[in-house]
C-alpha cells in the first residue's frame, strides 16, 4: 500500500510515496509519474515519451527545473551540483534516469 | 575591405552608436539601418552567439538581405504583417530584421503560445507571412487551418520530417542570391512592429510601434544604460517580450555582441555562457533573480565580468539587492519600470539604489512623466496619482481597436498630441523619482508578464462542467503576483483541480496557468448579480 502525503509547492502537488516492501516503483515509473502529474496534469501515460525534450515540448519552464532538482534529490538521495543542471542530464525522462544512475554510482 | 549592403538607402557612411553618421552626419531613421551600419563598421565581428554557433555582422546582414529579397518576391510590401513564431534563435533575429528591411511589420509570438491564440493573432492582424520552426508544428499546423490571410510559411529546423509540402525552408531563403530588388520605401512614421499584450478585454491586443517610436526609445535606453560596442549582452528573455527584443536591438545598434539563449530553464548553461563569453549585461526579471538567489545560497555564485544588471516587469524584493551585489560584484544595478505601450517609462540611476530603495526612478532620457489627480492636476510630492507618460516612444495605438486605444491615449496639451495614461498609481518625490503604488485595473503581473484575468477566465469557462469562474491576482514573493482561480462546477460534475489545470496548460502560456485553483460552491455577488472579486482572496 502506498501512503501518499502531499505538500503544495508552486501550486503543484509533490507526492512523496512511502513504499512498503514488495511495492517498489522503478525509477522510470517514479520519474514519469512526477512529470505527468505535476507538469502535464494527467495520468495518461501516452502523453509523455521518455525521449521528449522538456524544453522543446514546452513541458518545463524556468521555475520547473528547481522543483525537479528537489524531487530527484529527495527521491533518489543524490546531491546535484549547480553545474550539473544542464539539458544533457535533465531534459528528458531517459536523460534523468541515466543521470541518476551515474550519480548513484559515485 | 569595405562591404556595402544594398539596403542602405542613403550614403550613411559609418554610423556612431547614437545613430548618427560620423562622415555625413545624416541621422539614422529606420530600425534596420542599425544592422547595416554595424555591418559596415564591423563586418567580421561576432553579432550573435546562439546554440553554440557564431554569426558575424557581415553574415547576419547578408542573411537579412537575402530573406528580405525573398519576402519581396512573394509580394510582401510596406505595412504587411509577418508573424514570427520561434524560439530565441539566430533565425528569429534574422527574421525580425528581414521583415523590417522589407518595410513590413514584424509580430513576434511567444513560442509557448498554443494553437487557438496563435490562430487568433494571425487573424487579428491578417498576417501575410508566418516564419516559424519545425518543432512547433503541433501548434502552427492546426492554427494555419483557420488563418486564411497567410500566403507564405517559412520554416527553420527539421522540416523534412513534417511532410508539409507547402513550407519554404528558412535555410533556402537566407542562402539564395537576392538579386536586385525594389526598396519598399518606408519612413519613420510607418509601422515597424505589433507587440501583442494581454489587455483588459479577454483577447490580446497588438501594440503598434513605428520606426520613429522604436529608434527613439532605443537611443534613450542605450544612453541611460551607458552601453557601448564593447558590451556582450545576454538574451534569455523571449524576443516576443519587448524587454527581450530590445536586447537584440541595442546590441545590433551598438555593434556589440548578443549572447542568445532560449530561456533560463537550465541555469548551469547560462552560467557557463556568462563565463565563456565574458557577458557584461545581464537583463532579467524578479523570477529569475529569485532563482539566482536560491542557487547562490546552495553554492555561491560570482560573475565578475557583468557590469550591468537590469530589472523590470515587477519590483525586486528589497532584501535581494545586497545578495545580487555579491553575485555581480562589478555591476551597476538598474531598477526600471515600463509598459509595452511605450516600451519603458523610468529607470533609477544605479548610484541611488541604496538611497531610494523603493523607487523605479525618473523618466528615461528625452521623455517626461506626470502623476496626476482625478482632475488632471499634478499631485504634490508623496501624494498618490495616476501616472501619465509623454514622449516619442508612445505607441500609435492598439491594432484594430480604436476604442480601447482612446482610453489609454488621452489628449495632451498640444493639439493632436497624446499622453499615455498608464493605469498605474504612483507617488513622485521632489527629485522626480517615481514610486509604484498599485494598478487601477485588474491586470495581473506575474513572472514579469501581464495577464488579463478575463483571458484566463474565458479558457476555464470553456471547460465542460464549469458553471462560473473568477480569476484574481494574489501577492507572491517570487512571482510578483500569483494567479488564483475560483471555480463553481455544474451539479454532478466531477472535474478535479488537475483537470482544470490541464485544460489551462493546453490553451495558455505557462505563466498564465493559475498557480492556485479552488473549487467552491458559490462566488460572492453584487446586488446586480455580478461577481464581486473584491471579496475574493
Amino acid at each position: 500500500m502506498c501512503l501518499p502525503c502531499s505538500c503544495q509547492s508552486g501550486g503543484r502537488i509533490l507526492r512523496h510515496r512511502i513504499r512498503l516492501s514488495g511495492m517498489k516503483m522503478s525509477s522510470e515509473e517514479n520519474i514519469r509519474e512526477f512529470i505527468l502529474e505535476n507538469y502535464l496534469f494527467t495520468d495518461d501515460q501516452s502523453e509523455l515519451n521518455n525521449d521528449d525534450s522538456f524544453l522543446d515540448q514546452g513541458i518545463l519552464d524556468s521555475t520547473g527545473i528547481l522543483e525537479i532538482i528537489f524531487f530527484i534529490e529527495d527521491e533518489f538521495g543524490v546531491k546535484i551540483k549547480d553545474d550539473e543542471m544542464i539539458p544533457d542530464n535533465l531534459d528528458s525522462v531517459n536523460k534523468i534516469i541515466a543521470f541518476i544512475d551515474r550519480k548513484q554510482q559515485e | 575591405m569595405a562591404i556595402s549592403f544594398g539596403k542602405l538607402p542613403r550614403a550613411l557612411g559609418t554610423a556612431g552608436d547614437k545613430g548618427q553618421s560620423m562622415e555625413t552626419g545624416l541621422p539614422q531613421r529606420l530600425m534596420h539601418e542599425g544592422l547595416f551600419c554595424s555591418a559596415e563598421r564591423f563586418p567580421h565581428k561576432i553579432a550573435v552567439v546562439a546554440e553554440g554557433k557564431e554569426a558575424t555582422y557581415g553574415e547576419m546582414a547578408e542573411m537579412v538581405e537575402n530573406l528580405s529579397a525573398f519576402l519581396q518576391k512573394q509580394g510582401v510590401s510596406r505595412g504587411d504583417r509577418c508573424v514570427i513564431f520561434m524560439d530565441n534563435t539566430l533565425a528569429c533575429a534574422v527574421s525580425i530584421y528581414a521583415v523590417l528591411a522589407t518595410g513590413a511589420v514584424f509580430v513576434v509570438v511567444n513560442p509557448q503560445t498554443k494553437q487557438d491564440k496563435l490562430a487568433y493573432i494571425l487573424n487579428d492582424c491578417q498576417a501575410r507571412v508566418l516564419i516559424t520552426d519545425a518543432h512547433l508544428h503541433r501548434v502552427f499546423v492546426p492554427a494555419l487551418e483557420s488563418a486564411g490571410s497567410v500566403s507564405c510559411v517559412i520554416c527553420s529546423g527539421d522540416v523534412a520530417s513534417l511532410d508539409q509540402p507547402d513550407l519554404v525552408l528558412f535555410s533556402d531563403t537566407v542562402c539564395a542570391e537576392g538579386g536586385t530588388q525594389e526598396n519598399n520605401t518606408v519612413i519613420q512614421k510607418d509601422l515597424s512592429a505589433l507587440i501583442y499584450t494581454s489587455g483588459s478585454t479577454g483577447d490580446p491586443k497588438g501594440v503598434m510601434h513605428t520606426h520613429l517610436s522604436m529608434t527613439f526609445v532605443l537611443g534613450s535606453l542605450i544612453e541611460y544604460l551607458r552601453l557601448s560596442e564593447h558590451d556582450r549582452i545576454l538574451l534569455m528573455l523571449p524576443l516576443a517580450f519587448d524587454y527581450g527584443l530590445y536586447q537584440l536591438f541595442m546590441s545590433v545598434q551598438l555593434g556589440a555582441t548578443l549572447v542568445m539563449e532560449r530561456s533560463f530553464t537550465y541555469p548551469a548553461v547560462i552560467f557557463e555562457r556568462i563565463r565563456e563569453r565574458d557577458v557584461t549585461v545581464f537583463p532579467a526579471v524578479p523570477t529569475i533573480y529569485a532563482m539566482l538567489v536560491s542557487m547562490h545560497h546552495r553554492d555561491p555564485l560570482c560573475f565578475p565580468s557583468v557590469t550591468r544588471v537590469t530589472n523590470t516587469a515587477a519590483a525586486l524584493p528589497a532584501g535581494q539587492v545586497p545578495i545580487l551585489k555579491e553575485i555581480f560584484p562589478n555591476a551597476l544595478i538598474y531598477k526600471m519600470y515600463g509598459l509595452t505601450e511605450c516600451k519603458r517609462v523610468s529607470y533609477l540611476e544605479p548610484e541611488l539604489i541604496d538611497v531610494k530603495p523603493g523607487s523605479v526612478g525618473k523618466a528615461i532620457p528625452g521623455t517626461e512623466v506626470y502623476v496626476l489627480d482625478k482632475q488632471g492636476i499634478p499631485v504634490k510630492p508623496g501624494e498618490t496619482g495616476m501616472l501619465h507618460v509623454r514622449g516619442t516612444h508612445l505607441m500609435l495605438g492598439y491594432w484594430g481597436a480604436a476604442e480601447i486605444s482612446e482610453k489609454i491615449l488621452v489628449d495632451a496639451k498640444l493639439p493632436g498630441e497624446k499622453l499615455l495614461r498608464t493605469g498605474d498609481w504612483f507617488t513622485i518625490d521632489e527629485d522626480g523619482d517615481l514610486y509604484f503604488k498599485g494598478r487601477s485595473d485588474d491586470i495581473i503581473k506575474t513572472r514579469g508578464e501581464k495577464v488579463s484575468p478575463l483571458e484566463v477566465e474565458n479558457v476555464v469557462i470553456g471547460i465542460g462542467g464549469v458553471r462560473e469562474v473568477a480569476v484574481i491576482g494574489t501577492q507572491d514573493e517570487t512571482l510578483g503576483q500569483a494567479i488564483k482561480c475560483f471555480v463553481v462546477l455544474e451539479q454532478d460534475c466531477n472535474l478535479s483541480m488537475r483537470d482544470i489545470r490541464k485544460a489551462c496548460v493546453e490553451k495558455l502560456e505557462n505563466y498564465m496557468v493559475p498557480k492556485y485553483i479552488e473549487i467552491v460552491f458559490s462566488l460572492p455577488k453584487t446586488n446586480t448579480g455580478k461577481i464581486c472579486k473584491r471579496d475574493l482572496s
